[in-house]
């Protein structure tokens, strides 16, 4: 993902991006983002080992979903009735 | 309860009616026979340890995996689980069809659903995976020696295959019914290739401060020269847990798997795998999953930074010590006192002292893990 505010974004680091996608096995789309939000996100991560907009923003968005994930059992009641009974034999629990 | 990796736990273990049928027809399919370590890989993919991997992965996997440490779906996955065969071979499989995966002792494994096959750089799949082409490392010397297709698809395991050590075998929905039983919501795994000494014992009560229970995972399975023998290993951390650990509050169970020494991907592979078991948090300490001086002693720690949706917690040690002025386990964090006040828990050193018949300091290792690794007349890999 290559994340660029309205109008292109700054043209140097672009480049740099266009340059390292054409050269890495991916597949990139581009979305766009305020300019202001754009700025601002330039502005944090400098003197910071983010090289770019878009690594940070792809950074942050699978940290989001991952959170998203809804949690679940993974066993049905019987399963775990049955596997408690192979726990037990084992001794794992009482 | 933490989700399995993928939000799916995967069980492809065929049984009644399903099983009988795969095995009716097994007879009268092509078949490939796997060594042990493909049949772990086999029944780890089948019991939910690998999820959410299905199968031996198909070339965009593969090739996403290489490059971007990710599935196609950009899922973090870090060690190609592939299936290697020679091209004469692959010429007799067909994509679409099916094929039977038997032992080395002609026990049917699984069918696989062959899906398709494609050719591979070796040195490229060293390098990435690795970092290295040097084949004095075990997992270059492995990836070197594969042979020059890969079969991709879905499989269907028809038995597990008995091990001397199946009374410590749990499969993740086994664990994670075990979690639950023991009530405990947050649960840290130690990784292990080796006997506990007093550092290992240190690293791993430090981490149970902070959560309810603790998973010891031993990997049981092909290792290299001078490791502990697998028995001794187990028979080790029993008497460990039973002698120095509340019951309600730590378990052992193993990984049967084999170690590829990759370094940094193995330590984010490592995590994966116990969160498929259930834990929440993973002890990464100092050179995980390393071997020799390949990889900087704590890349294994700072790989995690480009993974903030992997779902389990690393918990990061630093090297440690004994400190004999501040009479325990130390690191460069805690300890103000020079080296000479400290002993190193060296592997090799507690090992010489081991085959000598002598038991090491108390410092070093609990007298009474250091008995039972002295019963064993040949506690080592040849």
């Amino acid at each position: 993902m290559r994340v660029l505010p309205p109008g292109g974004g700054d043209s140097k680091n672009s480049e740099n991006e266009r340059i390292k996608e054409k050269t890495m096995d991916k597949e990139f789309t581009t979305v766009s983002i305020p300019t202001s939000l754009h700025k601002k996100i330039e502005e944090a991560i400098q003197g910071t080992e983010i090289g770019s907009v878009s690594a940070y923003v792809v950074k942050v968005v699978r940290e989001s979903l991952s959170k998203e994930q809804e949690a679940k059992e993974v066993f049905s009641k019987e399963e775990e009735e049955k596997v408690k009974e192979r726990l037990k034999a084992l001794g794992y629990i009482d | 309860m933490i989700q399995p990796h993928g939000g799916k736990l995967i069980e492809r273990v065929l049984t009644g009616a399903k099983k009988d049928k795969a095995l009716g027809k097994a007879k009268r399919l092509p078949r490939l026979k796997l060594d042990p370590e493909s049949v772990s890989d086999v029944e780890n993919m089948a019991t939910g340890v690998y999820s959410p991997l299905e199968g031996f992965l198909g070339e965009k996997d593969f090739r996403n995996v290489l490059n971007q440490m990710r599935l196609a779906d950009d899922l973090p996955w870090t060690v190609p689980i592939v299936l290697d065969v020679d091209k004469a071979a692959a010429d007799g499989f067909k994509p679409g069809g099916e094929v039977l995966l038997v032992s080395e002792e002609d026990r049917p494994v699984a069918i696989l659903n062959l899906e398709e096959k494609y050719t591979y750089d070796k040195a490229e799949f060293a390098q990435k995976v690795f970092g290295t082409t040097d084949r004095a490392h075990p997992g270059v010397a492995k990836v070197m020696g594969m042979k020059d297709v890969l079969l991709a698809g879905k499989i269907d395991l028809i038995e597990l295959a008995p091990t001397p050590f199946d009374r410590w075998k749990l499969s993740p929905r086994e664990t994670r019914v075990l979690f639950k039983e023991k009530g405990w919501k947050t649960v840290v795994a130690f990784q292990t290739r080796n006997t506990p000494h007093i550092g290992h014992e240190y690293v791993q009560k430090t981490a149970l401060t902070f959560t309810d229970g603790i998973f010891v995972n031993p990997v049981i399975g092909k290792k290299k020269k001078g490791d502990f023998k697998d028995e001794v290993i187990l028979a080790s951390y029993e008497e460990l847990i039973r002698n120095y650990y509340l019951k309600e509050r730590a378990v052992m169970a193993i990984l049967q798997m084999e170690m590829r020494y990759a370094g940094p991907r193995e330590a984010i592979h490592h995590a994966i795998l116990r969160k498929n078991f259930g834990c929440t948090h993973i002890i990464i300490g100092r050179d995980h999953a390393g071997v020799g001086t390949y990889y900087h002693p704590y890349a294994a720690q700072e790989i995690f930074d480009e993974f903030p949706d992997l779902g389990i917690v690393p918990l990061f040690f630093r090297a440690f010590s004994f400190c004999k002025k501040c009479n325990s386990v130390v690191n460069e964090k805690t300890c103000p006192h020079p080296s000479s006040e400290h002993i190193q828990f060296s592997g090799t050193k507690i090992r010489d002292l081991l085959v000598q018949g002598i038991i090491p300091p108390a410092e070093l290792i609990r007298p009474e893990v250091a008995k039972i690794i002295m019963q064993f007349k040949e506690p080592f890999n040849e």
